[in-house]
């Protein structure tokens, strides 16, 4: 019956705290002897009164309670909070934070027990659970995450019925469910949480099964009965003999090996006038020559006897070692094992999946690289070194035009073009001033095209710089599309993949549906009937370098966004876009698309190989590269007849 | 016969004339002979510019006379200078780690004197472990084997695949640089074994001449250099010239009439092409120890391709063209970078030329290819042109 009234009470101080501004105190002072002497039993009124109340305030009070830094004043029975400042005891107010000296006033301390405070911590958490604002028990359920706890399960499991937030509240469901497959209270329970995690890939899930299925390394004479045992080690295969060993001496099962350093140490104090053991000083340059002195002294019961290999092998094989679950109920890690060997195979399947797409990334920029070297060496067979550094033009301009247009979108719409523009015009002036004069020399084409490339690069140098320049790309590329957990592709790398796509319709289109193309197909095939027939080689000519170069000033602005701009950015693709060229087949847009993609899977693929090497993987695709033009010379699409003709 | 060689060749004794002259004058005017008016320093860039001129007659031999547009050769020089510089630093540690040993109570065994210098030598890339390729880093007989062995296997498989299946022209300059790429990338590495990005050090110390001045054992490589660049000369004028030299230079100008003709092409190319390659890493040999330090930058593509260029501006089809070029591009190179050359103020702007050399050896290279396909050497012509 009282306990009905103080509940009446104390709900119409709740009721009264949405009419009247209500404070802190007057929650304790409802409460005054369950705060001041607060049991297992009672404390949850007033624990459930300062959660309702909500009051920003009510979180660092219950840190002091549980923290027993409260005091009550006994003059008046006002709670207060008790800080220690350089020796003198200060109080300071619970609602307004203002602070006082204590004087000598009568003070009694609060002392929650161990129960009570567990049930505070549950509250606080609780109270950052349901605070109102969605950022603060975000930010209370990642540390949840963070610090998996057995205490935070039932606080959870409680304020999930009332989140509002879907996300919010899907994410507190699945902590709850990774929070009872660790500490659930039956087996049941857990091995039903852990079914239950069975289809989620993400890191957290798969290192909470992980953590469940915890084994730490043991030895033993004979396998103990009822452990959980998660393996038995095969010496030789498993573990090497003398790993094995070494445990069986951390495990106090056999003598410490005498290790090379202990017999140096020792027969460095045991030296004798010249002798150790009976063998000179001079004589211990070799290990056989140590043991034998150390074995001398060991015989004088010196120093410990040496463990020979017989004996450690001996010693090894008589024990079984094995790895031995932490958790001791093989039912839930049985569970665990099969959910996360399932995690695993859709992790794997993902993973094969997230490769896939970064191949295709990477062969996209590699396409982008090679196709405008492609038209100018694979149509018109002219070699051009300087072709990256077109690309860093075109990449430089982004970055100038960002300097001037400061809206990341329009910037770049303004720069594809002009990017195109510049290296056009740059393509057709080195037409016409060096290339046109060594049509028929390609190796001195070469040359000189690096004598333009090794100045191109100092003068981008000399304007630029030596740092690296950014070119930011527009804020709707920014981020990535998520699949799931393992998979995920940025956007910028959509629009480079999308933006090769575009420029191989827009290839295929100009060389197979327009007069341009017919041109330039027809001076590719035979420059003398062509001209015959009316059409201007040396215009073509132009005209096609002109593209190939055009097309790699657009490539640099796409590579630039998601690379560092460099006055070396060129020189870094040059080699690569020359294989794909090669690799694909010269002469034909079908081939560098087949290079760009072979060159790029296989590139991924052996960097997945070697993941923490990609110059292993550079290196050993480039030697893969050579072998593959040792057999197939015309690459993977071989012009066939006429076309084929050198 | 060696008569007829000569007496068609007689740039090959002017120029032995000439190289021997240089040679001593240099020694006199050294800080050896106490004369002391060309510092040890500049000993030093002489001999390394000697060993250039190695290469670069290597060069000119596969290109000029072969056809082959090899962007590798400086690879091989590379390796060369790898070959000889890990017995220098390998015999220069073990040096070092004896004597600080020696000074302990126990004699140490083998395998903590290996462990000493492999943390000396290795520490660096965060290992002590030798790798393989050190195994016979002890023995200066096999590693002065392997300067000549490792570059000559390496252009004997690799040519003999690319040579096989035809590969020429521009493929195979793209191939022979995707190999120097390959062979960069690879020096790289820190688990390469080869001390990665750090590369090899301290190579300008001499095991066993400790005690020699920097001034002697530079006028001694200089002197090594010199006998180096006279016999490659003399030798390649020999293979260039008489039927052998007819039938490289056939390959050049028109393959497949030689092939026709009955001659094994691939072989001819094969044996230009390693031979080369073995003199390219002969002189990176003799370079590095000058130089003091090699590293994968060295080897990087680039250097292959400046190489090509001094032997064009120097003037391609004539070894002593490749010799101009090598000396003139890589003296004119360090005295624009180095700051020897005057500044020039146009007013509104000041053209520093460590900046701007780059940019004025491209374009002249441009130049010398557009217009002077001869080179430098081509200027010879004019002079001792036989009135006819």
């Amino acid at each position: 019956m009282l306990r009905l009234l103080s509940l009446a009470v104390s709900f119409w101080l709740l009721l009264s705290s949405i009419v009247y501004a209500q404070s802190l105190q007057d929650i304790l002072q409802t409460h005054a002897a369950e705060v001041a002497k607060p049991s297992r039993s009672s404390v949850s009124v007033v624990l459930d009164d300062l959660v309702a109340s909500g009051l920003p305030q009510a979180l660092p009070f219950l840190e002091a309670w549980r923290d027993r830094e409260i005091v009550r004043r006994e003059s008046d029975g006002i709670f207060f909070r008790r800080l220690d400042s350089s020796g003198e005891v200060q109080l300071q107010d619970l609602d307004s934070g203002d602070r006082l000296a204590a004087g000598t006033q009568e003070l009694q301390k609060v002392r929650p027990n161990g129960g009570v405070r567990r049930a505070i911590g549950d509250a606080l958490v609780r109270f950052q659970l349901s605070d109102p604002d969605i950022n603060k028990r975000r930010s209370a359920v990642d540390s949840i995450a963070r610090s998996m706890d057995a205490s935070q399960l039932g606080p959870l499991q409680a304020s999930v019925a009332g989140e509002a937030d879907a996300d919010l509240k899907a994410v507190k469901q699945r902590l709850a469910g990774m929070l009872v497959a660790t500490f659930g209270e039956t087996p049941q329970d857990r091995i039903e949480a852990i079914k239950g995690l069975s289809g989620d890939l993400s890191v957290d899930t798969r290192a909470v099964l992980n953590t469940i299925l915890a084994a730490d390394p043991a030895v033993a004479k004979t396998l103990p009965e009822g452990a959980n045992i998660a393996k038995v080690l095969t010496i030789g295969e498993d573990i090497s003999v003398a790993e094995a060993y070494t445990r069986l001496v951390a495990a106090k099962l056999a003598p410490a090996r005498v290790t090379k350093d202990a017999i140096r140490d020792a027969l460095l104090t045991h030296m004798d006038g010249g002798r150790v053991g009976g063998v000179p000083v001079a004589e211990l340059g070799t290990d056989e020559m140590r043991a034998r002195a150390y074995d001398q002294l060991a015989q004088d019961g010196t120093v410990p006897v040496r463990v020979s290999d017989d004996a450690q092998a001996k010693a090894v094989a008589a024990h079984k070692f094995y790895l031995e679950y932490t958790e001791n109920d093989a039912a839930i890690t049985d569970a665990a094992r099969l959910a996360l060997n399932g995690i695993e195979t859709s992790v794997a399947l993902s993973q094969t999946v997230d490769l896939g797409l970064d191949a295709l990334s990477l062969a996209s920029i590699y396409f982008l690289a090679a196709i405008g070297l492609a038209i100018t060496f694979g149509v018109m067979g002219v070699i051009n070194m300087a072709h990256g550094e077109f690309i860093m033009m075109g990449a430089y301009t982004g970055y100038v035009v960002q300097q001037f247009v400061p809206d990341y979108t329009v910037s770049i719409i303004v720069a594809l073009p002009l990017a195109f523009a510049i290296t056009f015009a740059a393509g057709v002036a080195m037409e016409r001033l060096v290339i046109r004069h060594l049509y028929h020399r390609p190796l001195e084409t070469l040359l000189a095209t690096f004598g333009i490339s090794i100045a191109l690069q100092q003068l981008a140098k000399n304007i630029f710089g030596t740092q690296a320049r950014p070119l930011t790309s527009p804020e709707w590329l920014d981020g990535a599309l998520v699949f799931n957990d393992v998979i995920a592709i940025s956007y910028i790398r959509i629009a480079i993949f999308v933006l090769a796509l575009l420029f191989l319709m827009v290839i295929l289109f100009v060389l197979k549906r327009t007069r341009l193309g017919l041109e330039v197909r027809a001076v590719t095939q035979n420059p003398g009937m062509a001209a015959s027939m009316g059409i201007n080689p040396d215009r073509i000519n132009m005209m096609t370098f002109g593209l190939g170069s055009g097309i790699a000033g657009i490539a640099g602005v796409a590579i630039g966004l998601y690379a560092k701009v460099t006055s070396e950015m060129g020189a870094d693709y040059i080699v690569q876009s020359f294989m794909t060229v090669v690799v694909g087949g010269v002469g034909n847009v079908w081939g560098t698309l087949a290079g760009a993609s072979l060159i790029g899977f296989l590139q991924k693929g052996i960097e997945w190989l070697n993941p923490s090497n990609t110059l292993a993987a550079q290196t050993y695709m480039i030697l893969f590269i050579i072998l593959f033009i040792q057999f197939r010379p015309k690459g993977i699409v071989a012009l066939k007849g006429r076309a084929a003709a050198d | 016969m060696r008569k007829t060689f000569l007496s068609q060749n007689p740039s090959v004794l002017i120029f032995i004339a000439l190289l021997a002259i240089f040679t001593i004058a240099v020694t006199l005017l050294s800080e050896v002979t106490g004369v002391g008016l060309i510092s040890t320093s500049f000993v030093k860039t002489l001999g390394k510019t000697l060993c250039l001129s190695l290469v670069a007659i290597a060069m000119d031999v596969v290109w000029g006379y072969c056809g082959i547009l090899s962007l590798g050769h400086f690879a091989f020089f590379g390796i060369g200078g790898y070959a000889i510089g890990m017995w220098l630093m390998y015999a220069r540690t073990e040096g070092i780690v004896m004597t600080s040993l020696a000074s302990q109570p126990l004699p140490p065994t083998p395998a903590e004197i290996s462990d000493a210098i492999g943390n000396q030598i290795f520490g660096v890339v965060g290992s002590s472990e030798f790798p393989l390729i050190w195994a016979f880093a002890d023995n200066l007989f096999v590693q002065l084997l392997m300067v000549v062995l490792v570059p000559g296997a390496l252009a004997l498989v690799f040519g003999w695949l690319a040579f096989r299946s035809r590969v020429t022209g521009v493929y195979l300059s793209i191939l022979t640089q995707a190999m120097t790429l390959a062979l960069a990338l690879y020096l790289f590495q820190n688990d390469s074994g080869l001390r990665g990005n750090n590369g090899l050090s301290g190579l300008q110390n001499i095991p066993g001449f400790e005690d020699s001045s920097q001034a002697k054992v530079s006028i001694a490589f200089f002197i090594a250099s010199a006998f180096a660049l006279g016999a490659a000369y003399i030798g390649f004028a020999w293979i260039v010239s008489g039927k052998m030299g007819s039938i490289v230079k056939g390959i050049r100008d028109n393959e497949a009439r030689v092939r026709f003709l009955g001659y094994h092409v691939e072989s001819y190319k094969l044996f230009i092409f390693t031979t080369t390659a073995i003199a390219a890493g002969i002189a990176g040999a003799l370079y590095y120890p000058q130089a003091g330090i090699i590293n994968p930058g060295e080897v990087a593509p680039i250097a292959s391709i400046y190489l090509a260029v001094w032997v064009a501006i120097g003037g391609r089809g004539r070894l002593y063209g490749a010799v101009i070029g090598a000396v003139f591009v890589s003296l004119l190179s360090s005295w624009f970078t180095g700051g020897g050359a005057p500044n020039i103020n146009l007013g509104f702007y000041t053209v520093q030329w460590t900046d701007w050399w780059l940019v004025l050896l491209g374009m002249s290279f441009v130049a010398v290819t557009l217009y002077f396909p001869k080179g430098i050497g081509g200027l010879f012509d004019y002079l001792v042109r036989k009135p006819s």
